[in-house]
């Protein structure tokens, strides 16, 4: 458990220059940094899942030490990776591939870094740690992006869309109705209500049983009548149908009597009973 | 033909009912007679004037305006929703960072930028959220999906154009490995993972 807690100390005392050093306490130069505070196995685990990725972890590493990124020491960077990986190796077997692909890298870094250069007349110094750096530069910017981006404000977290309630959100899109339309439908609601009302006067204004004593009136009078006489077409076809319903009435009542000599001579309308007295 | 004080209250009223922001042709198209398009940004511009002491306020995004409530009044409206929005993770806003800030980019390229393989999850988020969409393929063995920010990633984050995307913080100007004197720059106050360590 120890080892684990002496990993927090991101930058040994020997390693930091003393130029970086101005502050005292106590009077006396303060060189060394203070411990981490204990960290129990399993926050380590969440600890270690709060890396992105070994990019993130070597951030970490740089970040926490006060390394300049432009000037890595790869010796020590690589250790204290290397002791982080160990741990992560020992506590989470998912450990991903990743890691181990950095820590291959970084020892190629450090190892080409002991060679001595070799100084080609008019060629550029290759730094080996370049490409690691420009990668840390590049990520660190996205990170630092990202948080930006979620600092932004959001809709739906926010702030809201504003919308006023309009009735289409709620019915269906119903069929456009115009003026025309509704002059149109009123219209013919009036024609048939003109209708109904024409059917319900005349029942009661031609009532069968009335017709049929208006008959019988004329009838009484002289005896008979010629059938065509009965019906009066200037007063509609209402009334003559009514009127013809009553000649019908009478006769199946016997009170009156139709006759007809011959095919097409003129039908005789006549009183039954005036007939039998 | 209406006058400017009519031309204002409709498009107040179609702003207000609208459920997307209106670009200014839409707004436009709404009328019998041409009307144009600089008297329409002024009105507009009136009517942010006139909403400015107000909850919500009218704004330009990337797809035309849009009526919205102010920040300052969240803490009141979320009482009334209480569930809260879920916050993305790193991994999420890494991705799309990348993609905002580099794209065209295929997953091979958010992967190189972040040290780490991009779950499936973390594209399917963004993709979900219609903030990012496939615009191609890269023409190179495999042909992998090149992914860009979308018109609505503008809009919800109220931008007009990528060009409003904060500014990346320059963290060294030059890859010059000299050694340098000035370590002030490398000191981010805010690292998040100093937080945790110290914390842990």
């Amino acid at each position: 458990m120890r080892d684990i807690v002496e990993l927090g100390i991101a930058a040994p005392p020997s390693a930091v220059p003393a130029a970086a050093h101005h502050a005292k306490l106590r009077g006396q130069p303060f060189t060394e940094l203070p411990s981490d505070l204990y960290i129990p196995p399993d926050a380590l685990e969440v600890f270690f899942e709060t890396f992105q990725g070994p990019l993130d972890l070597l951030l970490y590493l740089i970040r926490k030490a006060n390394i300049d990124i432009l000037d890595i020491p790869m010796a020590r960077l690589t250790e204290q990776y290397m002791e982080y990986v160990e741990v992560m190796k020992t506590r989470n077997l998912e450990l991903a591939a990743e890691y181990l692909v950095m820590a291959a890298m970084l020892m190629e870094i450090k190892s080409r870094m002991l060679l001595p250069q070799r100084a080609m007349p008019g060629e550029e110094e290759h730094d080996p740690r370049a490409e690691l750096v420009r990668r840390l530069i590049e990520y660190e910017k996205m990170k630092l992006a990202g948080q930006k981006l979620d600092s932004l404000p959001q809709l739906g977290r926010d702030f809201f869309p504003v919308e006023v309630w309009v009735e289409r959100t709620a019915a269906q899109r119903l069929p456009q109705v115009n003026i025309v339309d509704l002059q149109e439908a009123w219209r013919s609601l009036l024609l048939r209500a003109k209708m109904t009302q024409h059917h319900q006067v005349s029942r009661e204004e031609l009532s069968v049983r009335e017709h049929m004593s208006l008959i019988l009136r004329r009838l009484r009078s002289g005896g008979f009548a010629q059938f065509v006489e009965l019906f009066d077409p200037m007063r509609g076809i209402p009334v003559l149908i009514v009127n013809f319903l009553a000649v019908l009435e009478l006769v199946r009542e016997n009170l009156v009597e139709v006759t007809q000599s011959e095919p097409y001579a003129p039908i005789y309308v006549k009183l039954a009973h005036a007939q039998s007295e | 033909m209406l006058s400017p004080s009519e031309i204002k209250i409709v498009l107040e009223t179609a702003l207000l009912s609208a459920q997307e922001p209106l670009p200014i042709p839409e707004l436009r198209r709404m009328f019998d007679e041409e009307i144009d398009g600089d008297l329409l940004r002024r009105l507009l511009e009136e009517i942010r004037e006139d909403w400015k002491e107000r909850g919500v306020e009218l704004v330009v995004t990337a797809s035309g305006w849009r009526f919205q409530t102010r920040g300052a009044f969240q803490t009141y409206l979320e009482r009334i929703h209480p569930e809260k929005p879920p916050r993305y993770s790193r991994a999420v806003l890494e991705t799309l960072a990348i993609i905002a800030y580099r794209q065209p980019v295929t997953r091979g390229d958010i992967e190189d930028m972040r040290g780490v393989t991009v779950s499936a999850e973390v594209i399917k988020r963004l993709e979900e959220r219609g903030w990012i969409d496939v615009i191609g393929h890269k023409e190179v063995p495999g042909r992998p999906a090149l992914f860009a920010t979308t018109k609505t990633f503008l809009d919800d984050l109220g931008l007009r154009s990528l060009q409003e995307l904060p500014p990346l913080e320059e963290i060294a100007k030059t890859l010059d490995l000299t050694p340098t004197q000035t370590p002030a720059t490398q000191s981010a106050p805010d690292e998040p993972e100093t937080a945790q360590a110290s914390s842990a």
